[in-house]
């Protein structure tokens, strides 16, 4: 909302400066979005009179040259590219020497063939308006030819004006309006205000203006007023378009103007229509299925049930509190004659044009108003105001007639402790500041004094505060103007805390780990679609491919929610390898969701009370499972080359290490056994599992992968479910044996399928108590092993909780872990 | 220390031949003259390891004078003992101080040789980092942890109810398009968001949690806007939620007092300006003083806080008559920003490892 400074003085009197007056709408609760003050303009700017105007012809664009009255006895030629102007019209002329906003220098030139003397100025080149429309056009009797122009134009730098542009909050519908804003700067420079509405009187009507019918409870409130025969030629006043431009309209006819400029005065919107060309009664009413109607910027809409409408014999001729439908529309400036111009001023409710507006994407200066809450009692006050602003500059006839149909809803009223303010904020206010704010706000207020001595107010908060329902609501007001530097700094001391919880500190733990090993941490956007569960080569009915569906999104090819943290990483080791870092080891810890086999209904438990347990479960159990995963991915070298050697290639065992290193920073050993899933190569894809349970996969990526995904050369991956790593709380202590150990070596011939890992479970298996540790130590294949077969060399370490092993012990307990083995998978002795 | 100073033994070799009268004074300087010019004549210990029997032997001289001693009658060679003594001690001396000097010349040497360019680089183990949202949340949550606060989390994929309907959004209340929302499920009706705020997070704790409440809630949040220098569509967030008998509006402000101090040094501290949120009334937005403001200490917005609303403790089956409570929320992009001389958004989205590199694990 913009508002002139002046415009704001007119209701409150002299203000402080435009820099102070921001302050003091910040201070109750305004974002100043900016501060426009006066251009600055230097030189000879003065008003003239359009003499002859020739069209040029022959030219890309249509221009004019103008011979232009610029003082008593000056004509300058002109050349000009607007065309919204008429012999003898009153214009702004920028004569040489004279400099516009922007250090834009005005001089004779010579061009088109003539030397052009001067500017004739649009309101965007003086800086008081955003129109590019056209040039300004001043009505006549604004001034003289000669005449300096700036205190027409609000830039007179003896008393400049200025704009503030102002953030309306949504619950105060009653600031999009110099009535609504002038009470909060009062209230906040705690300066006497007197209510604009207050001004016109509203006399009982000499019949009605208009049969009209409400047939839905959308429109509360419906009231019209009828001037007959207002001269369409007729411009509006200088001030009124003035002021419309600063707010950031552009002029368009008395009736159009008039119509906003009430809006922004008094925050009301009205409509206007053709009297001529409403046929029958108005009836409002939800639309029909299929309906149409063609609004005023000329789109056909087809309707919505939802959609509440103005209809008269001819059906829908407005789309109620949105936008007037093009039947009805007053004709423009350049028709002539006169008009009886039916006005409709209603009060319909936020949430039926508020969802209308969304529907047909058509945020309009009303709807923008009418979603706010416009104040119920403002439709006739509204009224008296446009007729007589019409009767005055376009001439026309009030009908004294007036239609009023429905009624403002009921003010309720509120009770609240007279100290809860106090109570609220942790400040003792002085006495008598909250019946003060709250009467600044608009309230009327009942003092009452309970049978406990306690005070306590009645409140009746003011029409155009609906927002105020509760003492809540109260409070914020007192708390607000009272201002919040009042409020002290106080600590509170919570209860002792639990600190962080184990899962918490696992996932700052695995963060830390993965980070020391050199991994680094990014934060993928988790917006995932199709084509990359093709590149992954994922079946049709893997389960990966079914992603929750984002209705609205920003790509419509990632219009699902990922259910793995890959895609993302890849796409940012792709990113960072094309910006030309070659050895990469990326992660992310982050949530991935998985949604259900069938749709879960969910439950609305309304916000009246505590949702029941059985609702709130029924919520939970409705969203999608959402566990937390950690993912990994690797390029280039694991370790570089340099001045010591060659360096060393990422492999699918660091992939797995670094799952294992997780698992270790989570608790647990993951055990390895082979897998083949994609998007990992059949050959080098181990699965990660905590008993027998699998908690992810690693290893390098397939070929046909990394191709589609266009990734270096053997990039490696992992990604673990850590939710599915169970919380270890309370670990139980190891027994340290002082005993010295007796290492043993044992090389296996096994086919050269057996899983190393699996080989090594089973001599841990017939080894017994006694064996701490299993570590293989040598993978040997050649001709001596035979094909098809390879050497494994495993250290067995034993060692007794109580004794010092004998050699014979160690012996008999390796030959139980051989015989294991070679039971499980025919192994034999090399 | 390298070496050793430990002297080879070598046989006893014989010494020069005893003279007739070796027990002179002039017998007995010459054998020092003789021993302490061998010594110094020596290059390196080997050298003196081997010239040392000649002269402190078995058979060196001044050995054999004194064995000669006996031969003499009882002044004279109580005389002539102590003369041999000095003389020996005087070349013991010496030995031992050309053997210290051969040592540390020796000493020198070898440090000399092993010595290396210790600017080779030596960074073989790759270089990790954690992102810096994640050092910030974590640092949030430690500041709050340590006022005896508890961190609660929740799910991205939320309910509508959660994430809108029990903070206050009326369902056609023009506040819900103020957060541009992600809409998943098969219609909008399906009741599923991506969260927009960690706000969800507070619900879930005031319908889980027993009361007193005193949360924060990290997490990650979305809206519909498109990546430029200043919006992310995948953003962060950190909020507090505390709900008890008898906290105000000064109780909002001193715990965001102690958070700036906090995260800003101890000259930073809150003021706060009226605002709208549909969850809290009074609302409020709080300003930070930065004292390393670019340009100079200075204000900074930072989120939105307010005295939690009683709709939002009814929806959550709390008597707002007997419970009130605050809550606040940041954007720890925006803090990031500022706090640490980010220009752009797009650093902090795109995942280059040289951004997160600089700030370390």
């Amino acid at each position: 909302m913009r508002v002139p400074q002046s415009w704001l003085a007119e209701l409150l009197g002299e203000l402080p400066g435009v820099d102070d007056v921001a302050e003091a709408f910040v201070r109750v609760g305004f974002e100043v979005e900016d501060v426009h003050r006066a251009p600055e303009i230097t030189g000879p700017l003065v008003v003239g009179r359009v003499r002859e105007i020739e069209e040029l012809s022959g030219l890309k664009k249509p221009i004019r040259w103008c011979r232009v009255q610029v003082g008593p006895e000056q004509v300058n030629g002109i050349i000009c590219g607007a065309r919204n102007f008429a012999v003898d019209d009153l214009v702004v002329v920028a004569l040489p020497g004279c400099v516009l906003p922007g250090g834009f220098e005005i001089s004779a030139r010579k061009t088109y063939g003539h030397v052009s003397d001067g500017m004739i100025c649009s309101a965007t080149e003086l800086g008081i308006g955003n129109d590019h429309a056209g040039i300004v056009v001043l009505p006549p009797g604004t001034g003289e030819p000669g005449d300096e122009a700036r205190p027409l134009l609000g830039i007179d730098p003896a008393d400049p004006d200025a704009v503030v542009e102002l953030d309306v909050n949504p619950d105060s519908g009653y600031c999009f309006s110099v009535r609504g804003l002038a009470r909060e700067l009062a209230a906040s420079l705690d300066r006497e205000y007197v209510d604009p509405a207050g001004w016109y009187y509203v006399a009982d009507g000499d019949g009605e203006a208009w049969t009209v019918r409400l047939d839905d409870p959308g429109c509360a409130r419906f009231c019209a007023r009828r001037v007959d025969g207002v001269d369409l030629a007729a411009p509006s006043p200088w001030w009124m378009q003035r002021r419309l431009l600063a707010a950031g309209m552009r002029p368009i006819s008395l009736v159009v103007d008039v119509t906003n400029y009430v809006m922004i005065e008094l925050g009301q919107p009205l409509h206007a229509y053709d009297a001529a060309r409403v046929s029958g009664p108005i009836v409002v009413r939800k639309a029909a299925a299929g309906e149409k109607l063609t609004t005023l910027d000329d789109v056909v809409r087809t309707l919505d049930p939802d959609d509440l409408l103005i209809t008269d014999d001819s059906g829908p001729i407005g789309l109620a509190g949105v936008m007037g439908g093009a039947t009805t529309e007053i004709a423009g400036p350049g028709a002539g004659g006169t008009v009886d111009v039916l006005l409709e001023a209603a009060h319909f409710l936020p949430a039926v044009v508020a969802r209308t507006a969304r529907r047909h994407k058509l945020p309009s200066e009303a709807s923008k108003r009418f979603e706010r809450v416009v104040d119920p009692e403002l439709p006739p006050i509204a009224l008296e105001r446009a007729v007589q602003l019409l009767v005055q500059h376009g001439g026309g006839r009030d009908t004294g007639t007036r239609t009023d149909v429905g009624a403002a809803p009921a003010r309720r009223p509120i009770t609240m402790a007279l100290d809860l303010p106090d109570r609220v904020a942790g400040v003792e206010y002085p006495s008598g500041a909250t019946t003060h704010r709250l009467r600044q706000v608009g309230c009327d207020i009942d003092l009452l004094l309970g049978a406990d001595g306690a005070g306590s107010v009645q409140v009746l908060p003011p029409s155009w505060r609906p927002d105020l329902t509760q003492p809540a609501d109260l409070v914020e007001e007192v708390l607000r103007l009272e201002g919040y530097d009042a409020i002290p700094s106080v600590l509170p001391s919570a209860p002792p805390g639990r600190g962080l919880t184990e899962g918490q500190r696992r996932r700052r733990a695995v963060s830390l780990a993965l980070a020391e090993a050199g991994y680094v941490e990014v934060l993928p956007f988790p917006f995932v679609g199709p084509s990359t569960w093709d590149a992954f080569g994922l079946p049709e009915n893997d389960a990966r491919r079914r992603t929750v569906p984002v209705l609205n999104p920003l790509d419509a090819d990632r219009a699902g929610v990922t259910t793995t943290l890959l895609p993302g990483l890849l796409e940012m080791l792709a990113r960072n390898r094309s910006r030309g870092s070659v050895d990469l080891a990326l992660y992310h810890v982050g949530q991935v969701t998985l949604p259900h086999a069938q749709p879960v209904p969910m439950p609305d438990p309304g916000v009246h009370d505590r949702p029941t347990d059985a609702e709130y479960a029924q919520i939970k159990a409705a969203l999608p499972a959402q566990p937390l995963h950690v993912a990994a991915v690797l390029a280039g070298n694991r370790e570089p080359s340099g001045w010591w050697g060659s360096g060393r290639q990422a492999s699918w065992e660091d992939a797995v290490a670094a799952a294992r290193l997780v698992g270790r920073a989570a608790g647990v050993e993951l055990r390895v056994t082979k897998a083949e899933l994609a998007p990992w190569h059949p050959g080098r894809c181990a699965a990660l599992r905590v008993g027998d349970w699998v908690v992810g996969h690693a290893g390098e990526l397939h070929p046909k992968v990394v191709e589609a995904l266009e990734l270096p050369a053997r990039t490696c991956a992992m990604e673990l479910n850590l939710d599915g790593i169970p919380l270890t709380e309370l670990r139980p202590a190891p027994q340290v044996s002082p005993y010295p150990p007796i290492s043993v070596d044992v090389a296996l011939v096994a086919g050269a399928d057996v899983p190393a890992a699996e080989l090594a479970d089973a001599l841990a298996d017939g080894a017994g108590e006694l064996v701490e540790d299993v570590r293989l130590f040598d993978v040997y294949s050649g001709e001596q092993i035979g094909e098809g077969r390879r050497s494994l060399a495993y250290t067995l370490r034993f060692r007794a909780a109580d004794r010092t092993l004998t050699s014979e012990e160690a012996n008999s307990a390796r030959d139980a872990a051989v015989a294991v083995a070679a039971d499980r998978y025919g192994v034999t002795l090399r | 220390m390298p070496g050793d100073d430990r002297i080879p033994m070598s046989p006893d070799v014989a010494g020069p031949d005893l003279k007739p009268g070796s027990l002179s004074e002039a017998a007995l300087q010459e054998a020092v003259r003789d021993a302490v010019a061998a010594f110094a004549a020596a290059a390196d210990l080997a050298a003196l390891a081997a010239v040392r029997p000649a002269h402190l032997g078995d058979r060196a001289p001044l050995l054999l004078a004194r064995r000669e001693l006996g031969s003499l009658p009882g002044p004279e060679r109580a005389e002539a003992g102590k003369r041999v003594n000095a003389a020996r001690q005087r070349v013991q001396h010496a030995f031992d101080a050309r053997r210290a000097e051969l040592a540390a010349e020796r000493d020198a040497r070898v440090l000399a040789e092993e010595s290396v360019d210790v600017t080779l680089p030596v960074d073989r183990a790759p270089r990790g980092a954690r992102h810096p949202l994640t050092q910030i949340s974590e640092r949030i949550a430690d500041v709050f942890v340590g006022m005896g606060w508890e961190v609660a989390e929740g799910p991205e994929v939320e309910s509508s109810w959660l994430n809108f309907d029990a903070l206050n959004f009326a369902k056609d209340h023009p506040a819900r398009t103020m957060q541009d929302t992600f809409y998943l499920g098969d219609s909008e009706t399906s009741g599923l968001v991506l969260r927009t705020h960690t706000s969800p997070v507070q619900i879930r704790s005031l319908l889980e949690r027993d009361l007193p409440v005193y949360v924060v809630c990290p997490g990650r949040t979305f809206r519909t806007d498109a990546l430029d220098a200043t919006h992310t569509p995948v953003f962060h967030q950190v909020e507090g939620l505390a709900i008890d008998k008898g906290l105000t509006m000064a109780h909002l402000k001193g715990t965001l007092d102690a958070f700036a101090r906090a995260m800003f040094g101890t000259e930073s501290k809150i003021r706060l300006r009226p605002s709208y949120f549909p969850f809290t009334e009074p609302s409020a937005e709080p300003d930070v003083w930065f004292p390393q403001k670019k340009g100079g200490a200075g204000w900074v917005e930072w989120g939105g806080c307010g005295m939690v609303h009683p709709n939002v403790l009814r929806a959550c089956g709390i008597d707002p008559d007997v419970y009130s409570g605050f809550a606040f929320g940041m954007g720890l992009e925006r803090t990031l920003m500022f706090r640490n001389g980010i220009p752009d958004m797009h650093d902090m989205v795109e995942g280059d490892v040289r951004f997160s590199r600089a700030f370390g694990v």
